[in-house]
């Protein structure tokens, strides 16, 4: 009963994605950059990888090389301009990543190079670049888009609020033992809690910081499940979202940090007065920068090269093609592309594991109490 | 580390702030609250339950040690009464055998005193009526051997002879 | 071209730490194999932390 009505709820989900793409791709003539061009070049394959990794304003499915028209529906746009906020569909720079067109709201000149909104300075018209393609008149703005990433997150903040409050409302009925979906979930739950966070922060606090860890936990695995998908998402693989991720994790423990954790951070009984300062810039040094630094590079940097080396090997087949004949070169991307897809799962699991497991290690050690006297 | 902070955006983080606390309030109230406090009621009512569980077991034990207990009990006295009877029983049995045989002995005592009495008496009157007798039969004897002279000189001989063979 | 030396050089290292912490760990599970839950975490936790380190290495490097 509530398995159906759990599926009919993913089937919605599935066709209202759909029912837009197709209902942008119809409305949104796009202009194609580079008509009847496909990428079959390793310069291009390593432009359009590394184009992938960067975030998008518009979600772009596939482009048909015949007509050169791009498949995928454009998204909005919000900027803080020296004008103020500004805000247009993506579909009016028609696709173009390199700052050749100039979108004009306002007396607002905005150009997108390289995924990245630039704002034209005053009197300019045309972008220009200097030797290492940078661009000399113009700079960036605060970019508040529904950008790709932004999307797949609240596609991400969509499902686990459906899923979850399935869940929850199951319990609420009266189900002592959840049905349908609802019975994977809950071990999951019983994982975050009993392997995660009791272990870690101990059997009397834990669950001031369930909500945390269960929120980051689900949150960092489905937008890593998302990434493997098709769609192209590559949310955890942009620096600014595990860096909130990991300063998140600071905030919350430096804010429930107990008068011991201090007493030992800045002060550090049993040492020598000498250096105790010396060991509380260390101590200090390591709990504001180089915790978060190590958990935001990890999650990026697994996550990036996941996407490279996945890009990489299907892209073998077009790179190979020359040397091995069209049959082994396909056939040889599938098989490395197959297996580092599952080590891929894996890692998504893994990633979002070892993101919650750290953040409650640092919580742990930040409310521990000693009961023992120095 | 310089094209890392390039690719920082600092209005993602900005909205991935505000929708990681937005999700992160939304699913503690709508979520995280009712599950964990659901699990931990069942949890508390599966532990519950073992504890009843347990708890009956040691009651069942404890029943069943009495009931042994008062089995062990009724087959002692069982057997201690089986044994006193038999006590009696062999007590009476043996009481009944000396009185029997004191009962015997007396009789028997009696019993040989008048069978001594009555031989005595017996002897007596057989003595006396061995006297009469040997007194008729020795006048008779007399009568008939004195009768005449041969059978006086007769005897008077024999009686020599077996003088002389003493 | 020097931070590829670097990056190779990082590599390296963290190879060798990862062999260790894997090493050891298999050592100790088969050592104490009732252990192996704990012993799992443990590594991979360790694991996780060297493997911060070595990223960061490498971007700061890049």
């Amino acid at each position: 009963m509530v398995a159906k009505k759990s599926i009919k709820y993913l089937v919605v989900l599935v066709l209202s994605l759909t029912s837009v793409l197709g209902f942008a791709s119809v409305s949104d003539p796009v202009q194609g950059a580079e008509a009847g061009d496909p990428v079959d070049t390793a310069e291009e394959i390593n432009s359009y990888i590394k184009h992938h990794l960067k975030d998008a304003h518009d979600f772009h499915l596939y482009t048909d090389n015949k007509t050169g028209k791009h498949y995928g529906f454009s998204l909005p746009v919000i900027v803080w301009t020296s004008k103020g906020l500004k805000t247009f569909m993506s579909s009016a720079f028609h696709h173009d990543d390199s700052g050749s067109v100039i979108v004009n709201k306002d007396d607002v000149k905005l150009v997108k190079i390289h995924s990245k909104i630039y704002e034209l300075d005053k009197g300019a018209n045309v972008v220009n670049f200097d030797e290492t393609h940078h661009a000399k008149n113009a700079h960036a703005v605060l970019d508040f888009s529904i950008t790709k990433s932004v999307f797949g997150m609240l596609v991400t903040g969509l499902l686990m609020i459906l899923l979850f409050g399935l869940l929850a409302r199951g319990y609420k009925k009266g189900n002592v033992i959840p049905k349908g979906f609802s019975r994977v979930l809950e071990p999951l739950v019983i994982y975050v809690r009993d392997e995660i966070a009791r272990p870690n922060i101990g059997e009397k606090k834990y669950k001031k910081f369930m909500s945390f860890l269960l929120t980051v936990f689900f949150f960092i695995w489905i937008l890593n499940m998302l990434g493997l998908t098709p769609f192209g998402f590559n949310v955890t693989g942009q620096i600014a979202v595990t860096a909130c991720l990991a300063i998140f994790t600071v905030v919350i423990y430096m804010f429930s940090g107990t008068k011991d954790f201090w007493a030992h951070t800045l002060w550090m009984p049993g040492v020598p007065y000498v250096l105790r300062p010396v060991l509380a810039l260390v101590e200090l040094v390591g709990f504001v920068i180089i915790k978060p630094f190590s958990l935001l590079i990890r999650l990026f940097a697994n996550i990036t090269a996941g996407h490279f080396v996945v890009m990489s090997l299907i892209a073998l087949m077009i790179t190979l093609k020359a040397s091995f004949g069209p049959v082994v070169s396909t056939g040889m991307s599938l098989i490395l592309s197959l297996f580092i897809m599952v080590i891929e799962i894996l890692v998504a699991f893994l990633q979002a594991f070892i993101f919650t497991m750290l953040s409650s290690l640092f919580i742990g050690m930040a409310v521990e109490e000693h009961d023992h006297a120095h | 580390m310089d094209q890392l902070l390039n690719d920082f955006s600092p209005g993602l983080f900005f909205m991935q702030a505000v929708i990681l606390l937005i999700l992160i309030l939304l699913m503690r109230a709508f979520a995280w609250k009712p599950i964990l406090e659901a699990l931990q009621t069942r949890e508390d009512g599966i532990q519950n339950a073992l504890d009843a569980a347990e708890k009956a077991k040691l009651e069942m034990q404890n029943l069943n040690a009495d009931n042994e207990r008062l089995l062990k009990e009724a087959r002692l006295e069982r057997e201690t009464m089986l044994k006193e009877a038999r006590d009696i029983k062999s007590k009476m049995i043996d009481d009944a055998k000396l009185e029997a045989q004191s009962q015997a002995d007396i009789m028997i005592e009696q019993a040989q005193a008048a069978i001594k009495g009555e031989k005595k008496a017996a002897l007596a009157e057989l003595k006396n009526q061995v006297a009469g007798l040997s007194l008729e039969i020795a006048e008779k004897v007399l009568r008939t051997e004195l009768s005449n002279n041969d059978k006086q000189l007769q005897l008077v001989e024999k009686m020599l002879s077996e003088k002389s063979l003493n | 071209m020097y931070n590829l030396i670097g990056a190779g050089l990082i590599v390296i290292g963290g190879g060798l730490g990862l062999g260790q912490i894997g090493g050891k760990a298999m050592e100790s599970i088969a050592r104490q194999p009732e252990a192996s839950g704990k012993i799992q975490t443990a590594m991979i936790i360790i694991g996780a932390l060297l493997e911060g380190l070595a990223f960061g290495a490498l971007i700061l490097g890049k």
